[in-house]
């Protein structure tokens, strides 16, 4: 199945709602199984929140892109807002005992639990979110043909 | 589905009822403005009964550290009480299942409160 489509999305609550309905559906179609498809809607769920509120900071005039590709590699999604960048240095180990009890800074974290490969690129004009979830198989499949 | 909660007392302890999703936005706003409100009144005492929450995302994880720590401060305890799978592999991965006063039995988290 041959897939590539993408949105453009204001910087509002209900696009994380949408962003994760549309991955679950994406995902789903794919083939992915049930506890897949909730880690793959999940990790777009949160690379969406990034986007809207720490990226853009729900600002009116900026918008969210989200992309959805099947590659070779399986489900490739990509989220870019236009905000300022992320600086990535500053991000703490939420897993570090005095982060534990913090309110937020989770959800890079859950991205990279939840899926395969994550890229994130930090620019002026925004941050690019790369998530990348294998179809079953295919990166063993891929291995054993080398 | 969004998130409904409903409390009722048992023995001077308050159980919030939650069902539905603790997200960004309208969840985690109820789950906070319940917990401030009971805060308030004096019910120091709380489980917060996860029985029916299907879907927690990192804003609803910070709203549940946000009402343990909140509750704390304020010297009251916080339980959690009946973690469905997804909720119990997400404070798991996040190592707070450790942090949370997790039970799977409501007359015994009742009985627990000092």
């Amino acid at each position: 199945m041959e897939l590539q489509v993408s949105y453009t999305l204001d910087s509002t609550v209900e696009t994380v709602d949408h962003a994760e309905e549309k991955a679950s559906r994406i995902a789903t179609e794919m083939g992915f199984g049930e506890d897949e498809v909730m880690q793959i809607s999940m990790a777009v769920r949160e690379g969406a929140v990034n986007a809207v509120l720490h990226g853009n900071n729900y600002a009116p005039d900026k918008k969210v892109t989200l992309a959805f590709e099947r590659t070779s590699e399986g489900l490739v999604v990509t989220i870019r807002d236009q905000g300022h960048g992320i600086d990535l240095k500053s991000i703490p180990n939420p897993l570090a005992p005095e982060n534990l009890l913090k309110t937020s800074g989770r959800g890079i974290f859950l991205m990279r639990s939840f899926m395969d490969e994550v890229e994130i690129r930090p620019s002026k004009t925004g941050t690019e979110v790369k998530l990348i979830k294998h179809v079953p198989g295919q990166a063993a499949d891929k291995e054993a043909s080398q | 589905m969004s998130m409904k909660l409903s409390t009722r007392q048992v023995d001077g302890v308050t159980i919030v009822d939650c069902s539905g999703r603790i997200t960004l936005g309208e969840g985690s706003v109820m789950m906070r403005d319940t917990v401030r409100d009971l805060l308030s009144k004096g019910n120091k005492k709380i489980i917060l009964n996860l029985g029916e929450v299907n879907y927690i995302d990192s804003s609803g994880i910070g709203e549940l550290v946000s009402a343990f720590t909140t509750t704390k401060n304020q010297g009251g305890e916080l339980k959690l009480l009946h973690l469905t799978k997804k909720v119990h592999d997400l404070l798991q991965i996040t190592k707070l299942y450790t942090v949370f006063d997790v039970k799977d039995d409501e007359a015994a988290a009742v009985k627990a409160f000092k």
